[in-house]
This record gives C-alpha cells, sequence and structure tokens, in this order.
C-alpha cells in the first residue's frame, strides 16, 4: 500500500513538474528579450521594436500565466505528498524556498502588473525598468529554486541532529553557494535562453519566409528579420553557455552523483579509457548485465568526466557495492537505466537540433539578406516544440538519476554525514494511495485541458502576426497629453 | 537571541504573512466573487475584474512567502498542516490555478464561449479558496485530530526512526470540526470578503456602478458584522483562554460596525480602511487564540505542534530573520507604490473596446 501511494505521488511530482518547466524556460528567457526588445525601442524610438515588444510581450503574458499558476502547487506539494522529506530537510530546504518568495516573487509579480497596466500611466524609462525587474526577478527566482534542488544533489552546509532526527543548517552561505548550484544555475538560464532565442528566432523565421512568399518582403525586412538576428544571436551566446556549463556539471555530477553519470552513459563495469556510447541497448527489468553497448568512441567519456582519456571511471556494478556497504544492502541503488541513459541523449539531441536551424537561418539571412526558404520555416516549426523537450528531458534525467535518493548522500569524505533520505522514506506516512490518486488524476485532466488553451492561445497569437501601427501610449508621448479625463485604460483585461 | 524569542518572532511573522494576504487578496477575491451578481453587462464585468487587474498577481503572493516562511521555521507544522488537509488544499490548489490562468486569459479570445469559460473560472476560482481557507483557520483553531506517528527517517546502517505529530483524522472531519465552527469560519471569511470587495469596488470605480458597490457593500457589511460577532464570541469563549484577545475581539467587531456604517454614508476610504482593519483583528484573535500552539491536538494538549516542537533550529531562523528584517519593508514599500500608481477611480468609458479575436483568421493571413 505504501509503495502505491509512493509511486503515485512519484508521478504527480513529476507530471506536475516536468508541466511547469515547459512554461519556465520561456518565460525566464522571453521576459528578458522583451526587455531588449523594448530597450532597443525605448533609446531608438524605431517602432519595429515596439511592435515586436508588443507581440512577444502578448505571448509572454499568455505563457505567464500558466507558469505562475502551476508553480502554485510546486511550493505546496512538498507538504502534502511529501511530509516526511518535508520534515527531515524543512530547516534547510525551506530556507531557499522562502527567500524566492519573499525576494523574487514579489517583485515579478508586483513589477509584471505594472508593466501590464502602466503602459499610459509610468514615464517611459520606468516603465521600461518594470520589465526589467521582471526579468531579473525571475532569473533570480531560478537561482534559489536551483538551491532547493541542488542540495537534494550534493546536500551542503547541514548536519544531521540525531536529538531531533532530522537535517539541520549549519552554514547557508556554503547551502547558496553549493558548487552544484553554481554549475545548474547558468546550465538552465542557459537554457531558458536557448528557449526563449529560438522561440524568437523560430517565429520570426516562420514569418519572414510567409510574408518573403507572400510578396511582402519589406514587412519581412522591416520587422520579423531583425527580429530573427535578435533571437539568434540569443541562441548562439545560450548555446555557448549551456555546452561549458554542462560539461563542467558533468565533470562535477561524476564526483558528487557517480551513479547517475554511470547510468547516463551505461557504464557497467569499472574500467580505464572509457568510450562513449551513442547506443546503448538492455532489457527493462534495469539489470545492467543485459546491456549491451554499440557505436563507441574510445576514451570519450573519460575524457568528458576529468579531462583525460585514460581515466578510470567506476561502473555500476562497483558502485552498487560501494553503496551497500555504506548505506546498507538489500537496496537497489541504480536508477532506470533506459530513462537516464535516453533522457541525457534526447536533451543534447532536441537542443542540437535547434543548433541547426539557427546555422540555417544564420546562412539565409547572412549580409543583409531575407529568405522564403520553405526549409527554413519548416526547420523552424520543429525547432519550437522539441527545445522545451530538451530542458523536460534534461529535468527527467537529473531527478530519475538521482533515485532512489531524495536526497543524494554527499560523497565527499569532509561532505555531511547521515544527511541524505531515500525517496521511500519521504512520502507522506498519513495520506493513502487513494488521496493521492485523485489528485493525480485532478491535476493530470485539469493540466490536460491548460495546455490545450494555451497552445491555442500561443498558436493563434503567433499567427496573428504584430501589430501594424501600435500606437505609443506613453505619458511621455506629445500625442497623448491630452486633457480628457475619460480616456479608455492602454491595456484592460 | 534565544531560540524561544525567534520562535515567537517567526510565529508573529507568519501572522503577518497571512494578514498581508488576507486584508489584500481578500477584497479581490471578494470581487471575483461579485461578478455574477454586481455587473449588469459584459463592460461592467470587466470594469470589475480591471479594479483588481494590476494589483490580484502580487497580492497572490504572501500567500506563497506564508507558504514559504512556514516550510522554513516551521517545517512540522507545514508537513502536519498540508498532509493532513491534503484534499481541501488539493481543491483550493486547483481553484487558485484556473483564477490565475483566467484573470490573463479571458480577453484574449472574444468568442461567448471562451470568455464565459473563463469567467466562471474566474467567479469559482475566487469562492472556493475565500471559503476554504476559512475552514482551514476554523479548524486550525478548533484543534484537529493530531496524534504521535512513528516513521523512519532513514535505513541507514541503525535505523533512525522518529515520531512526529501528524493529523490522523479525514476530509470530512475538516468540515464538521469545532461542531460548525470550522464551517462558520469559512462563513465569515467569505462573507467578509465579499463586503470587502464591495467596498473596494465603490472605493475604485466611478458612475452608476459606483452606487450599486456602494449599496452592495452596505448591506453586506451588516451581515459580515452580524456573522463576524457570533463568530469571535465563540472563538474567544470556547478556544481562546486569554483574556487580552477579548482586545482584538473588541477591534474586530468596532472596525466591522464602523465600515457598515462608512458604506452607509459613502465614505469608501473610511470604510475600505475599517474592513481592513477587522481583517487584521481577526488574524489577531485567530493566531492570539492559538500562541504558543500552531496547530493544537482535540486529542490530547500534549500532542499540540507548538512554536517549540515544529519550528527550525536557531539557526535557521537567524539567518530567516535577517532576510525577512530587509526585505519585507521593500516588498511593502513597492506593492504601496504600485497601489499609488493605480489609484484612480476607472469607469466603464475606461475600458476599451475589444476588437473581435477568434481562433479563426480571417484577414491576418497574407499567404492566403
Amino acid at each position: 500500500m505504501a509503495a502505491d501511494a509512493l509511486d503515485l505521488a512519484r508521478w504527480q511530482f513529476g507530471i506536475t513538474t516536468v508541466y511547469h518547466f515547459i512554461f519556465v524556460p520561456l518565460t525566464i528567457g522571453l521576459a528578458t528579450l522583451v526587455a531588449i526588445m523594448q530597450t532597443l525601442w525605448v533609446r531608438g524610438g524605431n517602432k519595429r521594436w515596439l511592435r515586436l515588444t508588443k507581440f512577444f510581450g502578448k505571448l509572454l503574458l499568455i505563457n505567464f500565466a500558466i507558469g505562475v499558476a502551476t508553480g502554485i502547487v510546486q511550493e505546496f506539494q512538498f507538504g502534502m505528498n511529501w511530509s516526511e522529506y518535508s520534515r527531515f530537510v524543512g530547516d534547510v530546504f525551506g530556507a531557499p524556498l522562502a527567500m524566492e518568495a519573499l525576494v523574487a516573487f514579489f517583485v515579478e509579480s508586483t513589477f509584471l502588473g505594472l508593466w501590464i497596466f502602466g503602459w499610459d500611466k509610468l514615464p517611459k524609462r520606468l516603465h521600461l525598468a518594470t520589465i526589467w525587474l521582471v526579468a531579473a526577478a525571475s532569473t533570480v527566482s531560478a537561482y534559489f529554486i536551483l538551491t532547493a534542488n541542488s542540495w537534494m544533489q550534493h546536500p551542503v552546509g547541514a548536519t544531521f541532529n540525531p536529538q531531533t532526527g532530522r537535517a539541520e543548517m549549519v552554514d547557508l552561505a556554503k547551502v547558496l553557494t553549493n558548487p552544484t548550484v553554481l554549475a545548474a544555475f547558468p546550465h538552465t538560464i542557459g537554457a531558458a535562453f536557448l528557449t526563449a532565442g529560438t522561440f524568437v528566432a523560430a517565429v520570426c523565421a516562420w514569418w519572414m519566409v510567409r510574408l518573403v512568399r507572400a510578396g511582402d518582403a519589406a514587412k519581412a525586412r522591416d520587422v520579423y528579420r531583425p527580429g530573427l538576428q535578435l533571437g539568434l544571436v540569443v541562441m548562439v551566446i545560450a548555446a555557448l553557455v549551456v555546452v561549458v556549463t554542462g560539461d563542467v556539471q558533468g565533470k562535477l555530477m561524476f564526483q558528487q552523483q557517480p551513479m547517475k553519470m554511470a547510468s547516463a552513459e551505461a557504464i557497467v563495469d569499472s574500467g580505464d579509457h572509457v568510450p562513449m556510447t551513442l547506443l546503448a541497448i538492455g532489457n527493462l527489468s534495469n539489470d545492467p548485465a543485459s546491456v549491451h553497448r554499440y557505436l563507441e568512441i574510445p576514451g570519450l567519456t573519460s575524457f568528458l568526466a576529468t579531462g583525460s582519456f585514460d581515466a578510470h571511471l567506476t561502473g555500476i556494478t562497483d558502485l552498487q557495492q560501494q553503496y551497500e556497504q555504506k548505506y546498507g544492502a538489500g537496496i537497489n541503488y541504480i536508477p532506470n537505466l533506459a530513462v537516464t541513459f535516453w533522457s541525457f541523449r534526447l536533451m543534447i539531441g532536441f537542443a542540437l537540433f535547434a543548433g541547426l536551424m539557427a546555422l540555417l537561418a544564420l546562412w539565409l539571412t547572412r549580409r543583409g539578406r531575407i529568405s522564403g526558404n520553405l526549409w527554413l520555416s519548416r526547420a523552424a516549426t520543429w525547432a519550437l516544440p522539441t527545445i522545451f523537450l530538451a530542458s523536460s528531458a534534461g529535468w527527467v534525467f537529473t531527478e530519475m538519476g538521482r533515485q532512489p535518493w531524495v536526497v543524494a548522500p554527499n560523497p565527499n569524505p569532509e561532505g555531511v554525514d547521515m544527511v541524505w533520505q531515500l525517496t521511500a522514506r519521504g512520502v507522506s506516512a498519513q495520506v493513502g494511495p487513494a488521496t493521492v490518486v485523485i489528485s493525480l488524476v485532478c491535476f493530470t485532466l485539469l493540466y490536460g485541458v491548460l495546455a490545450v488553451a494555451w497552445y491555442r492561445l500561443m498558436h493563434r497569437y503567433t499567427i496573428g502576426g504584430v501589430e501594424d501601427d501600435p500606437v505609443d501610449p506613453s505619458p511621455d508621448n506629445p500625442d497623448n497629453r491630452t486633457d480628457e479625463v475619460d480616456k479608455p485604460l492602454s491595456f484592460a483585461y | 537571541m534565544s531560540h524561544e524569542t525567534l520562535q515567537t518572532i517567526w510565529f508573529l511573522l507568519i501572522a503577518v504573512l497571512w494578514t498581508g494576504y488576507l486584508v489584500l487578496e481578500g477584497f479581490d477575491f471578494g470581487v471575483g466573487m461579485l461578478l455574477p451578481f454586481l455587473p449588469r453587462d459584459d463592460k461592467e464585468r470587466r470594469l470589475a475584474i480591471n479594479t483588481i487587474g494590476p494589483l490580484w498577481d502580487g497580492n497572490e503572493v504572501w500567500l506563497l512567502t506564508a507558504g514559504g516562511a512556514t516550510f522554513a521555521a516551521f517545517p512540522e507544522w507545514y508537513a502536519t498542516l498540508f498532509s493532513g488537509a491534503y484534499l481541501a488544499l488539493l481543491v483550493i490548489l486547483l481553484a487558485l490555478i484556473v483564477r490565475v490562468v483566467s484573470f490573463e486569459w479571458r480577453g484574449k479570445i472574444t468568442t461567448p464561449r471562451w470568455q464565459k469559460a473563463w469567467y466562471w473560472g474566474l467567479v469559482v476560482g475566487s469562492w472556493v479558496p475565500a471559503v476554504l481557507w476559512g475552514v482551514a483557520f476554523g479548524n486550525l483553531v478548533a484543534g484537529m485530530k493530531i496524534e504521535p506517528v512513528t516513521t523512519t527517517v532513514s535505513n541507514v546502517a541503525g535505523e533512525t526512526t522518529r515520531t512526529t505529530l501528524q493529523y490522523t483524522g479525514n476530509f470530512f472531519d475538516l468540515l464538521t470540526n469545532g461542531h460548525g465552527f470550522a464551517l462558520l469560519t469559512g462563513v465569515l471569511t467569505a462573507v467578509v470578503f465579499l463586503a470587502h470587495g464591495a467596498i473596494f469596488m465603490s472605493l475604485k470605480t466611478s458612475g452608476d456602478f459606483r452606487d450599486r458597490a456602494a449599496t452592495a457593500a452596505s448591506r453586506i457589511s451588516v451581515v459580515a458584522l452580524v456573522v463576524g460577532a457570533v463568530w469571535a464570541i465563540w472563538l474567544q469563549l470556547a478556544y481562546s483562554g486569554k483574556m487580552w484577545t477579548w482586545a482584538p475581539l473588541v477591534v474586530a467587531a468596532l472596525a466591522l460596525a464602523s465600515s457598515a456604517w462608512f458604506t452607509r454614508v459613502r465614505s469608501e476610504g473610511r470604510a475600505f480602511a475599517s474592513s481592513a482593519v477587522a481583517i487584521v483583528a481577526a488574524v489577531v484573535l485567530i493566531f492570539g487564540s492559538l500562541y504558543p500552539n500552531v496547530m493544537p491536538s482535540n486529542v490530547d494538549p500534549a500532542y499540540s505542534l507548538t512554536i517549540h516542537n515544529a519550528s527550525s533550529s536557531a539557526y535557521t531562523l537567524t539567518m530567516m530573520t535577517w532576510v525577512a528584517v530587509i526585505f519585507t519593508p521593500i516588498v511593502l514599500a513597492y506593492q504601496a507604490w504600485t497601489y499609488w500608481v493605480f489609484r484612480k477611480r476607472i469607469s466603464v468609458k475606461h475600458i476599451p473596446e475589444q476588437p473581435p479575436v477568434t481562433f479563426t483568421l480571417e484577414n491576418a493571413n497574407p499567404s492566403r
């Protein structure tokens, strides 16, 4: 019975979290991109940037709403489904969550309201500052949430108190500067900007091709090409950040969570000069002995893990023995091999696909060109959904790869002792499977309906295109200095 | 500072966060709840929604901060409350999710079916939490079925078990708790939020709609006064056991009475301030009667969760105190500024016409 509630609670956490994180990276990245567009409008005065600000601003708001709505669940379900976990880690884990709300989320929500409704109320530069605050706060928000998550991957700054039977914080600075979060934060933000950059570039590329083919090259050149270029620049920079920080994270994870990386690379037996496996097949019983490896690049995994092609890496079988000695026999410490192996590759593959689209777009629009090449709009149409899946796959990898732990043990000799918890021990003791089934079904159904509505709105407002001649409602605009009392609001729900 | 002082500070801080949430989100719940009753046409519905348009999102963060602060400062309280009131919280979460997207999505498409769906999302999404937060607080005050439960912390060599205080009752117990006291608290929050919302709308609108909002506010305020008086005296006599909580009780009653009075004489600003004070006093009454418990047990007082047995370590509380002391005033400052920016009354004349937007594009498709 307990096992059932555990599996259901895990499914619920997986579904609600992956779903939430479809919207989050776009929100984080697009808020900054819209802020850049609005800055270009305010500073240069070219209306193309106002058109793009309003166009992508609408898409941002559609997306923002569902990200916020699904984020509420995240904070509460630790207490609902994972109350034993919450009791065990609350002294440490609650702090970054509370800080996120107080330091970042308040700014984000308050200034978003000011941005949406403040076009005709605030001076131009002050109004611009509100969207920058929203963008900055959503990024800071990510930092705190990743701090909390990184502590589950690699607990630091805490100690086990035998009197209270729980993990307790001893050093907040260590929690906030956990090497895990210092790598995960730029990686996640890089991914968010890659997502938003791809989104902007893909939408603009699709529109450019469409307009060129419809004979409206002037609009394609005036509005969508600049938007595309901005998206591409962001993509290139973000891709570099993602690759570099991904490499750092990989090396770090080989030390901090060797089992996760061993299963991601299907390293069954320990050895030197470990090759990179492009294809591994095993049976679904999660038996490491059944894994067959194909298409290997010699020494590459050793190199990526340590910087040396000849380095020794410990395999799953030996790690299992080490874990049994240290943490107790009778437990399978191997995460789901198929899921970790493939989600890791899908994450990289989907991101690479966006990179291909970027290269194609860069080539076709080189030196001031515009393009009506249908392959570009096809690539854009594919890159758009797949870049979201790259983030989903990344989270599935890092969370499934942490299993069977909810708080993975810190393996460093100087690391904290006894601050670890098996996922099975974290689930609520007093919540039965029937209750979790009800909530799982409710969330899944509601999220399904919302996904359809979100997709239809995003689609509708994307194919609606930019406004032809948007007004500048700013009080700084001389046209608006009227004494008209009943002038309609610049924006209303 | 001693651990006990810190525990009391955090008890007060969480009371402050809930106060912020109930005072602020209270009126935007009220606006949503009144949508089927006050506006006469679509323009007026939009007028009502837009009185809280720029504000509701910032208001809601008070809840998330209260949740996060409870997790950080009183993990046992957070864990027992949220796992105990699981299904009630699920319903609240579903309602809040629908409410958030309804605000942002309703106006994006203008077909009647679409707008109607999200309009009801706003209405139901406002009613459900308005009632259920009250029921939740009623349960806290009345005491819940809390008993020791032994669990295994870790299965490492030498198993560690701990005994924690957990809710062992069921969902329906939450509704019947206190022989109706919990439900009455739900009625109270609903009525108070209705009055608070109606007053807010009369304060923020002009023209015919303002008059109707004021009339509704003065009627609902009287109901709020009656329900509030019964509830507060019940709480004081049955659950408080402290003499000093008569003080917030009297303040709450006076504030509700003066709010009813000011709505009658159409002094909307004073009426709003009064209903805000009433909510503050009610929160003081609730938390005052609880202290030092956070979740009293109705099985045995020895099983009650208190600020002492539910709290984080002194170190965590010290660190979090610094964060709260620095950032709470900043939050208050910029939220106050937001209210200042959007201080002007609006009328139906300020609501811009909505050009029709459907899912099918007629003219906007250049390649066709």
